[in-house]
């Protein structure tokens, strides 16, 4: 009976950190508020780190939607990010440099990747899904490696940023800063009602029982395959913004490391909760600056520190900020 | 005569060389309640996946509601109203119980294939899938996660989401199976409640409830039918009672 009421509360406190408001409220108004502190210190430094911790924040929703809705474990995600990074690169050594062009070129290459390798990859489960997506995710990083007419191995500079119907708007650093920003609000705001709609109901569904959503009527390939454009689409959000942060495109965004970086951004901040992956994708991207400060053998001490949140922090930080909270409510 | 409304012709099905359905030909009726029984082994969970389409059979033919669907996936079985409960529960175990039926609800009306709007709060499925909790007396346990049901709970809401997707005909792989006494009782009369509303085809092992609610009874030996008829015809049957029905009934 007691186990019963406990499990109730626990519950509700659940749904109050993953379904709830306080925390992405926090988390969007923290973002909002350090260009005025950056202001003080180092603010190139500053609002370029938190930039780049936006824009990986945005692919690491789209793996979570992908990892912790429909457990599709994709394990070639960087490609996205490639994609939508290179269509910037090449359209801008071509003197392209408008958004109104290279956003939507982006997002139509990166949708149109997964499309056409969604099709395949749906089609396997498990471990067979993560190798088959990793395949696709080095195919795409050869393809880029071997494009000699931009730059092959060692990418492509681009020299301008973007314009928006012909205003710099992407030039300065700060107005770069809050166009990341509302991007990675879009996006967190997209996936959160993607989930919650009839459409990711049934996405849900299909996680937990495929077998019973075959029998009361639904396709769930179809429903899976819509998901992964989306996500894809949101990878190529993410690497339209990392070109123009970055100024410079390369194979080396869709190495499968980056691919594992992403898992990892995931799995840190708590899968399935939207708020972990943007949580997650922070504290990999800031742990990962501190210690590269602090020593150049930084790996050393980023693999065991990774083993242990694996071992110990069952459902991420989230999950660990979870249970601190109710041990503080008693 | 009225049309069937399921009509199976010679449906062969093998397993390697074990040959599992063996020129199966059964129909049901609109309102009939088709019984089949016979021991573990007699393919009987075999011929209710084929009837649903999750396993596709060797040879013959499966017509359902007058379209030959023999070769049509399981979703789009569905779709046309074959619904079907499973013998190990098949539900989804972290959504609400009313969930699990609203989205059966919503495999029917409308498109899913709607990005915004909140599932959850949308009367439009929650009422029907209310009323169908009603009829196996769930209604109660609406908000619970579907995990932490009782088994018989569990036994009934798969009956809920069958019958809530507004099925031409109900397919229960021995919905009965691992529940109490009391329990059974109570699955025993929603089954009764249903009964003439909806054709159903019922594989059980509980031969009481069987005898007392079907209207017609294939017995099933070795994946071929060896008898059908009314219940008293199907008791009386010297066959029947020699291969079958004498331990059950001891």
């Amino acid at each position: 009976m007691a186990e019963a009421a406990l499990s109730a509360t626990e519950a509700k406190t659940r749904r109050s950190l993953i379904s709830g408001n306080a925390l992405p409220i926090a988390i969007f108004l923290l973002f909002a508020l350090v260009p005025l502190f950056a202001a003080f210190r180092a603010e190139a430094y500053v609002l370029s780190l938190v930039t780049r911790v936006m824009i990986f924040a945005i692919a690491a929703l789209a793996l979570d939607l992908l990892i912790g809705y429909g457990a599709l474990v994709s394990f070639g995600h960087a490609a996205f990010i490639g994609l939508g990074a290179y269509a910037i690169g090449i359209l801008a050594s071509h003197g392209i440099n408008d958004a109104l062009i290279s956003l939507p070129a982006a997002l139509a290459l990166s949708g149109l990747f997964a499309l056409a390798t969604g099709i395949v990859c749906l089609r396997t489960k498990g471990v067979y899904f993560i190798m088959i997506t990793l395949a696709f995710g080095q195919m795409a990083y050869f393809t880029a490696s071997s494009l000699a007419p931009y730059g092959g191995d060692d990418g492509l500079t681009v020299r301008m940023r973007s314009t928006f119907a012909g205003l710099p708007v992407f030039a300065n650093d700060r107005a770069l800063y809050y166009i990341c920003l509302l991007a990675l609000l879009g996006a967190y705001l997209l996936c959160r009602t993607l989930v919650a709609s009839r459409f990711g109901r049934v996405y849900r569904g299909a996680r937990e029982n495929p077998l019973r959503m075959g029998t009361i009527g639904f396709d769930v390939y179809r429903f899976q395959l819509v998901a992964y454009v989306i996500s894809g689409m949101l990878g190529g959000l993410s690497g339209f913004l990392l070109a123009n942060a970055a100024e410079f495109v390369s194979p080396a965004y869709m190495s499968w490391q980056r691919s594992g970086e992403l898992l990892i951004m995931v799995i840190f901040g708590g899968i399935g909760t939207l708020n972990g992956a943007i949580i997650g994708a922070a504290a990999f991207l800031l742990t990962e600056e501190w210690l590269s400060g602090i020593t150049e053998h930084w790996k050393v001490i980023f693999g065991p520190l990774l083993v242990v949140v694996a071992l110990f922090a069952r459902g991420g930080l989230i999950g660990v900020a979870e249970r601190l909270r109710r041990m503080v409510r008693g | 005569m009225a049309e069937a409304v399921l009509r199976i012709q010679n449906l062969t099905k093998n397993f390697g060389g074990l040959r599992v359905t063996d020129g199966v030909t059964l129909d049901v009726m609109p309102g009939e309640l088709h019984a089949v029984i016979g021991p573990n082994g007699a393919g009987k969970t075999t011929l209710i996946n084929q009837i649903s389409g999750l396993l596709a059979p060797d040879a013959g033919t499966i017509l359902f509601a007058g379209e030959d669907v023999t070769t049509m996936p399981v979703a789009g079985r569905a779709q046309r109203g074959l619904a079907r409960s499973f013998q190990i529960t098949s539900i989804l175990p972290r959504f609400s119980v009313l969930e699990n039926v609203a989205l059966a609800v919503q495999a029917r009306r409308g498109t899913s294939f709607r990005f915004f709007g909140h599932a959850a709060d949308e009367e439009e499925l929650n009422a029907p899938a209310m009323a169908a909790l009603a009829q196996v007396g769930l209604a109660e346990r609406a908000d619970a996660p579907a995990g932490e049901l009782s088994h018989g709970e569990k036994r009934a809401l798969e009956l809920a989401i069958a019958l809530a997707m507004e099925p031409k005909l109900l397919l229960l792989d021995e919905p009965m199976a691992g529940t109490g006494h009391d329990e059974s009782e109570r699955l025993v009369a929603v089954l009764r409640s249903l009964k003439g509303r909806f054709p159903m085809v019922l594989v059980e092992h509980d031969m009481t409830a069987v005898f007392a609610l079907a209207d017609r009874i294939s017995v099933l030996i070795y994946g071929r039918i060896l008898a059908s008829g009314p219940p008293a015809q199907v008791r009386a049957d010297p066959q029947v009672v020699t291969a079958y029905l004498g331990e059950e009934m001891e």
